[in-house]
């Protein structure tokens, strides 16, 4: 088992992050290398620009913690869980978390790896919506 | 018309595995006709002993710490400097056949181009350039990739699945079910990496290499300037070359490295005297670099392993010799001798039984960082042979590309052409050369410095998992020859030490634009 975290400090309040993040079925417009996603009940379905798809589980959405976590479910791993945290160090100040715990342990690398870059398109995505409001 | 290049790599080869350097089994009579008609360099380093940041630095003419790729799973970035993209700009064909290696193989998100031009179907695709241009991908015209087995998405591996699968069981699977590089002994001594390959000697990716690049050399006007990497990847891990070809070299006949003492106790005592990261690994305490694997600890390594390990290499060194035969054979049928350069090199070394120890890692001594180097000038550059003893880097690649092509050195470029003798070498300051380590790894962190000069091997180790920063070795080459002696504590060589040092803080210090530090997106 091993454990990947990033985090990205953003001069944004945290509800306007959470809009990007807390939307399970918007992952494809920040998440690199997916394309498209499908999400029925629980069970998101990425589809990635390679022409796999990758099935997920969404465990927790909470508005409240503005926490998002969820679990792939490809046989590619025995176990994984994502976790991303947005939290709230001012009005316009926020700290996001992303963390990952994989079984096999390189796929935390690999699956890491894209949550940095996640992480720069959020931030990108975010300060846009800032600038508009 | 001007002087065309063929740039030739190895991965992980070490110095003395070429003819023309004392290997004691391998026969590499074109190798060794290139340095006789050319310059052959006795003390080239790199600047990295794994192939991601190695590589990165041949095609920026960077060190890691400036082009970001840092270590083995850091892509260097997309719009990082290129060599092959200036040599573009210079109207010059470009080509990169075999192992590139600037970007991760595991890529489960497909974010890759190396990884996905095989399915794409087309030579290259367009990506950005480091001026801000967009042009064909790092700045080759034409691409084909391989690597050191047959899973995967790359060209080779396609090759294998769509016209020899029957073959492709007999390769030694690099990676485990858990994508740790794999452990599993193999051969007739269960050695780590090694297995007997029934495959068909011309359908090894070797030989395929060779084949690749023939084709696309035949392709060109014979007028035409142009760039062609044909990168090999062996004789790296894992050790499977064609059965066919294991006569040439018995392993039973090897004799042990002059590095490798047969007693437990000697080799320990040796490691003992070293930074405490190479006992640690030796015991199995400590895995400290992707590519060395997981599980596998170095203390059981046998001395019939090493033989064995020894001769497959030898296979793979004559096996790359012959190919380039045939590369070579080609451009002289096209009236290309006179005005073709020819540079061999490789990005790294390995351990091949020194100190009882396999593959490579934070360990900074001859058998992973002195490396074969041997350009042979065009006949029309009138450049006579030489061999050059001063250190020189491969971070000099790049700005000796360019000088071929009559071109200066663009400003991000950080080392300097090639000397072409000793003199060349004494009046313009090759008087050092610098390696850098830096990996993280599920919380174990190595950060590792070290200069060479003609007569000294000085490492300092950074604050990280098992060093506090205070730690180094120092080896007197002229006296320890093979690196076993450590002076860093010894009195006498205080002065030495603090004048090595210094270039360590000179080289940090170094006023160059860098790129930001690459994020780790995969193990290797």
């Amino acid at each position: 088992m091993a454990t990947v975290r990033y985090e990205r400090r953003v001069p944004v309040a945290p509800d306007v992050i959470w809009g990007i993040v807390g939307d399970a079925a918007s992952i494809h417009r920040w998440f690199p290398g997916v394309r498209d996603c499908t999400v029925v009940g629980d069970v998101r379905t990425l589809h990635m620009a390679n022409g796999m798809d990758m099935p997920e589980k969404i465990l927790t959405v909470d508005p409240i913690l503005r926490r998002f976590q969820y679990t792939i479910t490809s046989p590619l791993y025995r176990m994984h869980l994502g976790t991303i945290d947005v939290i709230e160090l001012g009005p316009q100040d926020s700290l996001i978390v992303y963390s990952t715990v994989s079984d096999p342990d390189v796929l935390a690398l690999v699956v890491g790896g894209g949550t940095y870059f996640a992480l720069d398109e959020i931030e990108r995505q975010a300060l846009a919506k800032a600038a508009q409001e | 018309m001007g002087r065309k290049i063929l740039f030739i790599t190895t991965d992980q080869q070490r110095f003395d595995t070429i003819g023309v350097n004392g290997a004691q089994y391998s026969r590499t009579p074109t190798i060794d006709g290139l340095a006789a008609a050319g310059i052959n360099y006795t003390r080239a380093q790199p600047s990295s002993v794994v192939c991601m940041p190695s590589r990165a630095t041949m095609l920026t003419g960077q060190f890691p710490s400036t082009h970001g790729a840092w270590m083995n799973g850091v892509a260097l970035a997309v719009d990082a400097p290129s060599v092959a993209a200036t040599l573009h700009d210079a109207g010059y064909k470009t080509s990169l056949i075999g192992k590139a290696h600037f970007e991760p193989f595991i890529d489960v998100f497909g974010n890759y181009t190396e990884n996905s031009l095989a399915n794409l179907g087309v030579p290259t695709v367009e990506t950005n350039w480091a001026d801000g241009r967009r042009g064909p991908h790092r700045g080759f015209d034409h691409m084909e990739f391989a690597t050191h087995g047959v899973a995967g998405q790359l060209h080779y591996a396609k090759y294998m699945q769509q016209n020899h699968f029957d073959e492709i069981g007999g390769f030694y699977s690099a990676l485990d079910g858990d994508l740790q590089v794999n452990a599993a002994g193999g051969g007739e001594t269960n050695a780590p990496q090694v297995k007997i390959n029934p495959v068909e000697r011309g359908h090894y990716h070797t030989d395929w290499v060779a084949d690749r690049t023939i084709a696309w050399l035949e392709s060109l006007d014979a007028e035409d300037d142009f760039f062609c990497w044909m990168s090999f990847p062996d004789p790296h891990h894992p050790w499977d070359p064609p059965a066919s070809e294991l006569h040439r070299v018995p392993w039973r006949d090897v004799e042990l490295p002059a590095n490798y003492p047969t007693a437990a106790a000697e080799r320990e005592a040796l490691l003992d005297a070293k930074s405490r990261h190479w006992r640690m690994w030796y015991d199995g305490q400590l895995v400290s670099n992707f590519e060395a694997p997981k599980t596998w600890v170095p203390s059981t390594l046998t001395a019939d392993q090493v033989r064995e390990v020894n001769a497959l290499n030898a296979v793979e060194v004559e096996l790359i010799d012959e190919a380039i035969a045939r590369v070579l054979a080609v451009a002289t049928a096209r009236g290309w001798d006179d005005d073709l350069d020819i540079i061999f090199t490789t990005d790294h070394g390995e351990f091949q039984g020194d100190f009882g120890l396999l593959f490579k890692g934070p360990y900074h001594v001859d058998a992973l960082m002195r490396l074969p180097l041997i350009w042979r000038p065009a006949a029309s550059a009138q450049i006579a042979p030489a061999v050059v003893s001063e250190p020189v880097s491969l971070v000099s690649l790049a700005a000796t590309f360019l000088n071929i092509a009559g071109r200066n050195a663009p400003y991000w470029v950080e080392g300097q052409c090639l000397p072409t003798s000793s003199g060349d070498a004494e009046d313009r300051g090759f008087d050092h050369t610098i390696t850098e380590w830096d990996s993280v790894l599920f919380g174990v962190a190595v950060h590792v410095r070290s200069v060479v000069t003609k007569e000294y091997l000085y490492t300092e180790y950074g604050k990280g998992a098992v060093h506090d920063g205070s730690e180094g070795e120092l080896y007197d080459m002229s006296e320890d020859p093979l690196q076993r002696v450590n002076r860093f504590d010894d009195p006498q060589y205080a002065a030495v030490r603090r004048d090595l040092s210094q270039r360590l803080r000179d080289h940090h210090d170094r006023p160059h634009d860098r790129a930001r530090p690459g994020v780790t997106v995969a193990p290797v």
